[in-house]
């Protein structure tokens, strides 16, 4: 007897469907980012897929971009949003550039800035389907957060968005310390991606690693890697059980 | 964190590639590896091609449980007809045993599965058992979802009349291809190849497959190419 008074009330609050451009669901998405803290700054980790549902569509999309002279932005999610929001970013860079006054954003600020976008779409029920990781580092002090599309939003040594928090973090809560090497954060990293590789289904084997100092921005040629499958147990897994998987 | 809706009424898309193939003198069945519960794989190393008897087989799609159980009694029945029947029973038998669990419980039940093997009096057979229990006695074909991607592949890549190693290589290269764009598909490739000498069965792990569109060759680390390259390898 309420189903139709709520149904208009919930439509109200809604608006129609012809008013405006809400995102209901993601279609193409990319799937997690890691990123950690070392010695000299940050890296971050993201492949290159972008999935269309249960389709790896698109296998060369670039979900990890520089932002200004000091950060790095990762994303998941849906890319045109991800789209979307680097417009937003280039165009503060720009309004900051234009001040020529000797100051630039640096990683915590740009990182607040992202938060108060994601929630403030978030409360008007139309929020950028994206989990971002900012890293950065200005001044000598590293920066490395993320923020997701309801506008939760912390900082870490290491952070990772989608399966990465399920997969990857439990390996850098075991493995990360402080002042690791370039070489060593690489190695980590790439332990991570091939975790995710093997456990998430929307991972795609071709990923770039950025990572960011004092100096700079820096973002790989995209490699894919190696896997394993030579196990005994992965040979004949159901001799002596038909049947089994 | 990822929302997948669709249309939640429509036919349910499974998570596999499956192959079933006839050659002269045989049959060549195909699989993934990949078992998936949501988004996380479950099992990255499964084996699909399940044995009925010593000489069928079947591969299994769809709901995990399902096809499963249905194979489980399937086997058992098979075992009493082998007894009762005094010699190795055929292809045909298996296949139908099949299509009477699948249609009487089609309201329930959600596996695709593709029976084949060899027999005295037929040679190599191919039967696919979609949904609902439809039963179509066929040269080759396809099942899970990862099928989807393979409709245009056979239809140009299919020939009658093909060797062992090219029904093989043919198999292999499907799902490697299926593979490479469903998500719900992943892992090894397994084949069992069944004919008048017995059965053999192969697997043709990740690094041996071919290379695809877009793919790239894999390495150990990014660390290699960083020290092999010189100056900037590394662009911004």
């Amino acid at each position: 007897m309420n189903l139709a008074d709520s149904t208009q009330a919930m439509n109200n609050l809604l608006g129609s469907e012809a008013d405006s451009q809400r995102t209901l669901y993601p279609y193409v998405t990319g799937t997690s980012v890691v990123g950690i803290k070392y010695k000299d700054g940050i890296l971050l980790a993201a492949d290159m897929g972008g999935s269309y549902g249960s389709t790896l569509r698109y296998k060369t999309v670039e979900r990890l971009k520089p932002v200004g002279k000091h950060s790095i932005i990762g994303a998941s999610g849906e890319i045109s949003d991800f789209q979307e929001i680097m417009r937003y970013l280039d165009e503060l860079i720009l309004y900051d550039n234009m001040w020529d006054d000797g100051n630039s954003l640096g990683p915590k600020e740009v990182h607040n800035y992202l938060t108060r976008m994601m929630y403030n779409r978030r409360n008007k029920f139309n929020p950028l389907w994206n989990s971002l990781v900012l890293g950065g580092v200005k001044n000598g002090q590293k920066y490395l957060g993320t923020v997701s599309m309801i506008g939760v939003h912390y900082e870490d040594n290491h952070v990772a968005t989608g399966f990465g928090n399920h997969l990857a973090r439990p390996i850098l809560r075991d493995e990360w310390h402080e002042n690791l090497t370039f070489e060593e954060g690489v190695k980590l990293l790439e332990k991570c991606m091939r975790v995710l590789l093997y456990r998430d289904r929307s991972a795609v084997n071709k990923l770039q690693i950025a990572k960011i100092t004092e100096a700079g921005v820096t973002i790989s040629q995209p490699y894919a890697l190696k896997t394993s499958w030579d196990l005994s147990a992965f040979k004949n897994p159901t001799a002596g059980a038909e049947g089994s998987w | 964190m990822d929302v997948s809706s669709g249309d939640v009424n429509g036919p349910h898309s499974m998570g596999t590639t499956i192959i079933g193939v006839t050659y002269d003198g045989g049959v060549v069945l195909g699989a993934d590896s990949r078992t998936s519960t949501g988004m996380y794989v479950a099992n990255r190393a499964s084996d699909k091609i399940t044995q009925l008897t010593d000489n069928v087989y079947v591969c299994r799609s769809g709901s995990a449980a399902d096809s499963q159980i249905v194979s489980d009694y399937v086997r058992y029945f098979l075992h009493q007809h082998t007894i009762q029947l005094g010699q190795p029973s055929t292809v045909k038998v298996a296949a139908n045993l099949v299509r009477l669990l699948s249609y009487s419980n089609k309201n329930m039940l959600q596996t695709g599965l593709i029976v084949g093997g060899w027999d005295k009096y037929e040679g190599g057979k191919i039967y696919g058992i979609p949904l609902g229990g439809t039963v179509l006695e066929l040269p080759f074909t396809i099942g899970g979802s990862g099928s989807s991607y393979l409709y245009g592949f056979f239809d140009q890549a299919w020939k009658e009349g093909m060797t062992r190693e090219e029904a093989e290589q043919l198999v292999v290269k499907a799902v490697s291809l299926a593979i490479a764009r469903d998500g719900a598909s992943g892992g090894v490739v397994r084949t069992v190849t069944i004919n008048k000498d017995g059965v053999t069965r192969k697997f043709y792990a990740g690094d041996t497959l071919p290379l695809w569109h877009e793919e790239l060759e894999p390495q150990n680390s990014l660390l290699d190419t960083l020290s092999a390259a010189s100056p900037e390898p590394m662009i911004s």
